[in-house]
C-alpha cells in the first residue's frame, strides 16, 4: 500500500470544545487504523492538557456563526456553559468520551502527547501544570523532528 | 468479489479482507488470518478479544469500537494496542471474521 498514511502529527492550537475535539478524534482514529500519531498542544490548545482546565473546556458561543445563535445572545452569562452541557449530552449518546477521558485513552493507544515550549513559557507554566500523560515539552524544531516522514495537521 | 482461503476454506471477503459472511468463519481460520496481519501467535488474551468481537457482533450487528473493547472486554486499551498494534478493533474484527467496525471513536 504505497499510498497509505503511516504517521500523523496533529497540532492543537485552540482551547474551545469545537477546537479540541476534531484533533482528538483524528488522533484516536489514526491509532485505530494502526497509524502512528502525535499530538502537539500549542497556545490555547494547552488547555486540553492543563490539569486545571481540561475538565472545563467550553464551546465558543460568541464569534461562532455555525452555532446559529445571535452574537448578543451568545454573550449572555452562562450561555457557553448551557451550550457545552447540551453538546456533551449529545456526544455521550454517540459514545464520544469527555475530553479528559478521551485524552487518557489516546495516550493509552500509544500516541505521543507534547506541549509547545514557547506557549508553556508564554503562559508561565511548567510540566507539573500539565496532565501526567504529557510526555514532554518540546520546541518547534523537536516537533518537526518527531513529525518527519509523516503528515502534519493543524487545527 | 474477492475471496481468501484460510485453513482450506475459501471465503468471500471485501476489498480490505474483511469477511462478507461472519457465519463462514471457523476458529481454525483465525491463526492464519492473524499471521497475514503480522501476529505470529494468538495468545489467550488475543482469543479473549476475538471471542468478545464475535459475541458483540452477534448481539448488536456490528463490532465494538476500541473504547467499548477497553471498557467491557476486560482487556485495557494499552494492552489492546500491544496485542493488535495495527488497530485493535479493525484487526481483531478481521481475525474474528466480522465486518470492519465503522465508528469514528
Amino acid at each position: 500500500m504505497a499510498d497509505s498514511i503511516e504517521k500523523v502529527s496533529i497540532i492543537v492550537s485552540k482551547g474551545s470544545l469545537e477546537g479540541i475535539y476534531p484533533a482528538l478524534i483524528m488522533a484516536n482514529g489514526a491509532r485505530a487504523e494502526g497509524i502512528e500519531a502525535n499530538l502537539f498542544f500549542t497556545f490555547f490548545g494547552l488547555d486540553a492538557i492543563h490539569k486545571k482546565y481540561h475538565e472545563h473546556i467550553k464551546v465558543a458561543t460568541v464569534g461562532n456563526p455555525g452555532l446559529h445563535v445571535a452574537t448578543l445572545a451568545g454573550g449572555l452569562p452562562g450561555m457557553s456553559a448551557v451550550m457545552t452541557h447540551y453538546l456533551e449530552k449529545k456526544m455521550e449518546k454517540l459514545d464520544i468520551p469527555p475530553i479528559p477521558e478521551f485524552i487518557e485513552m489516546i495516550a493509552d493507544t500509544g500516541a505521543g502527547l507534547y506541549g509547545c515550549k514557547a506557549s508553556v513559557d508564554l503562559f508561565e507554566l511548567t510540566k507539573d501544570d500539565l496532565i501526567d500523560q504529557v510526555q514532554d515539552i518540546i520546541t518547534v524544531g523537536e516537533f518537526y523532528a518527531k513529525a518527519a516522514g509523516g503528515q502534519i495537521i493543524f487545527t | 468479489m474477492p475471496t481468501a482461503t484460510y485453513a482450506t476454506h475459501t471465503v468471500a471477503v471485501d476489498d480490505e479482507g474483511f469477511f462478507e459472511d461472519p457465519d463462514a468463519w471457523v476458529a481454525e481460520m483465525a491463526p492464519e488470518i492473524a499471521r497475514a496481519e503480522g501476529i505470529d501467535e494468538l495468545t489467550q488474551q488475543h482469543w479473549r478479544v476475538i471471542n468478545f468481537m464475535r459475541t458483540q457482533y452477534a448481539e448488536k450487528g456490528s463490532g465494538p469500537t476500541v473504547r467499548i473493547l477497553g471498557k467491557t472486554s476486560g482487556v485495557s486499551i494499552k494492552e489492546l494496542y500491544q496485542l493488535f498494534p495495527k488497530g485493535p478493533a479493525k484487526v481483531a474484527a478481521k481475525i474474528a471474521g466480522i465486518p470492519k467496525p465503522r465508528g469514528c471513536i
